[in-house]
């Protein structure tokens, strides 16, 4: 007997729809305990685990804005950790781009066959971990006498995102036809003003692309930022919010408030711009 | 048209020359950059492992082989590096098998597909020193959401849930933290190859009546292979050097039960002020790397030629 085509339909969206919520479930709940968190009160979050008479899945007292309002009080450091992560992530862009995006053209369009070559090499570069480097960059870092100074972070953040800038970039290029440069030489501009007149308007996105990656990988980076920064004051949010947020007691409240602060304007980033990062992060792997 | 293209031949001819310099001038500075903080520093690091350096004091004597007589030696290195391959190939196994699961699933249509994408990337994207500290609060025995649910359901009795406090458990979260994690990244990477099978192959094949499976064995999955090559290098190669989660779950909690590589590297060199130490430890990290390193070479460039 064959099976309806409707319940075979319906089985199949059932237990698509079964899988999906399973994993949305795993992968979203952390975010959703972290916003009831954030607005539990503190008597209502520290109700124990013991305590059956409670749901820990929603409210058992009203709602409360205490933890965002502690954040957010002047003496509170969370606002000094974003401004620091700020500075250091607009600056580690800036060298990103002024040093990545020649080099990705310069593979792209000027290198010849040795340019293929240098960027494979260069990509590799980005599997060199942190984790190996932080011990002689100490080093490094010391002799430079740049010890708790951001300046240490601005240097060193680029080595990640340079090689996973230029390659990216070097993709970026390639798909932009070659003709256009040719035809504004042709018209009599130098390599240069050719560039800069046609392949750069044109390359907005590839750019704007490289500035939210350099600085959203800054903002995550966990290893140098605590190797490199030792004073309260000019923490990091990575090492700054799990660390030290609150002195004298951890508050889960704020600690959560805070998390989501820094994830959600992030997230919204990056799936905007998923597609160019997967399609550098794969090397043309795959092709759209 | 014609009289432009002999006009533009002698005049590229002659910028040849000053373009290859150019080319050279526009890449020297990342170059530049990558041979002074990544070249140099991995040579010292080398350098490093042969001394007793320490941090914050620049003399340093030439000891030999003895910072990696000495860690060799030691239970708690033995068993961070046992610890470093199960965390890596047990989290990537779990990943690779869920992520291909979920690409299958995303490949349909569906109602609000782009907010479950969000959903489902938010992992990946936030920052994880600070979702590992979430974690942290809801593994946590005494208030955590997770003790009260294993105790509302009777699975265990009050308090005896021990988080992340025994060592079998501690590996358990910390590699689960580090599945959710890496779920999503994995997933888009083959979310995008699945998607880059040309339809009309698979639609030929349908035609000349190939079995699923056959569609699976002989297109799906030859098609796949770089793609999801790559995904695995990447996810071998995060896993096998990260510390962050180790780090600020149990830092090596019980007695360096549950220490990676790279978290007893960081506590030995950074905590310890061992730099020496510290840097033969990380070293370890290198075979692993080149492997990976040797592999992603062969795709990138099969994939590059194509």
């Amino acid at each position: 007997m064959r099976i309806p085509r409707w319940l075979r339909r319906s089985v199949e969206g059932l237990s698509l729809g079964l899988i999906l919520t399973v994993f949305v479930v795993f992968t979203a709940f952390p975010f959703y305990w972290m916003a009831l968190a954030s607005f539990k009160q503190d008597a209502d979050l520290y109700r124990g685990a013991t305590d059956m008479t409670q749901n820990p899945y929603w409210f058992n007292m009203a709602p409360s804005l205490e933890h965002f309002k502690v954040l957010f009080t002047p003496e509170a450091p969370f606002l000094k950790y974003v401004w620091n992560t700020f500075k250091v992530g607009a600056l580690v862009s800036l060298i990103t781009l002024l040093i990545a995006v020649p080099a990705g053209y310069s593979l792209a369009r000027l290198a010849g066959r040795w340019g293929e070559h240098l960027g494979i090499g260069i990509f590799i570069t980005y599997l060199v971990p942190p984790t190996l480097l932080f011990i002689p960059l100490t080093r490094v870092i010391n002799m430079l006498g740049l010890q708790d100074s951001h300046w240490a972070l601005i240097l060193i953040y680029p080595t990640f995102t340079i090689p996973f800038c230029t390659w990216l970039m070097m993709g970026f290029f390639k798909s932009i036809p070659k003709d256009i440069e040719e035809q504004a030489m042709i018209d009599g501009h130098s390599r240069l003003g050719a560039i800069l007149r046609t392949v750069l308007p044109l390359s907005l996105p590839g750019l704007l692309t490289v500035v939210i990656f350099s600085f959203t990988l800054s903002m995550q980076e966990f290893v140098y930022a605590l190797t490199f920064i030792n004073s309260r004051d000019n923490f990091m949010i990575s090492v700054g919010v799990p660390t030290n947020l609150i002195t004298d007691v951890y508050n889960i409240g704020a600690i959560a408030a805070a998390t989501l602060i820094c994830s959600i304007p992030v997230a919204i980033l990056y799936n905007l711009f998923l597609d160019r990062f997967i399609a550098g992060l794969t090397g043309g792997a795959v092709k759209g | 048209m014609e009289i432009a293209r002999e006009v533009a031949r002698p005049r590229r001819r002659s910028l040849i020359d000053r373009e290859a310099w150019l080319g050279s001038l526009m890449l020297s500075p990342a170059i530049g950059y990558i041979f002074l903080l990544i070249a140099v520093p991995f040579f010292l690091a080398i350098y490093l492992s042969f001394t007793n350096s320490i941090a914050g004091n620049l003399n340093a004597e030439f000891i030999g082989f003895a910072n990696f007589q000495k860690v060799l030696s030691e239970p708690v290195f033995q068993r961070a590096l046992i610890n470093t391959f199960i965390f890596t190939f047990v989290s990537q196994l779990i990943v690779l098998v869920l992520a291909k699961i979920l690409a299958l699933a995303l490949m349909r249509s569906f109602p609000g597909k782009p907010i479950v994408r969000f959903l489902i990337l938010l992992p990946w994207v936030a920052p994880i020193a600070l979702t590992t500290k979430m974690w942290w609060f809801m593994l946590e025995p005494t208030y955590s959401i997770i003790s009260w649910t294993l105790q509302f359901f009777h699975l265990i009795g009050p308090f005896d849930w021990k988080g992340y406090s025994d060592e079998v458990t501690g590996m358990m979260c910390i590699i689960m933290i580090h599945v959710w994690r890496m779920l999503p990244f994995a997933t888009v990477i083959i979310l995008a190859g699945l998607t880059s099978i040309p339809q009309d192959l698979m639609d030929a094949a349908i035609v000349d009546g190939a079995s699923p499976w056959r569609r699976l064995f002989e297109i799906t999955l030859p098609l796949m292979l770089p793609v999801v090559a790559v995904a695995v290098l990447f996810g071998v190669i995060f896993t096998f050097t990260d510390l962050i989660v180790v780090r600020l779950l149990t830092n090596g909690a019980p007695f360096d039960t549950t220490q990676v590589l790279a978290s007893l590297s960081f506590r030995r060199g950074i905590d310890s002020r061992l730099l020496g130490q510290g840097a033969a430890i990380a070293l370890f990290l290198v075979p692993m790397l080149l492997i990976v390193s040797v592999l992603m070479l062969r795709y990138v460039r099969k994939t590059e030629v194509a």
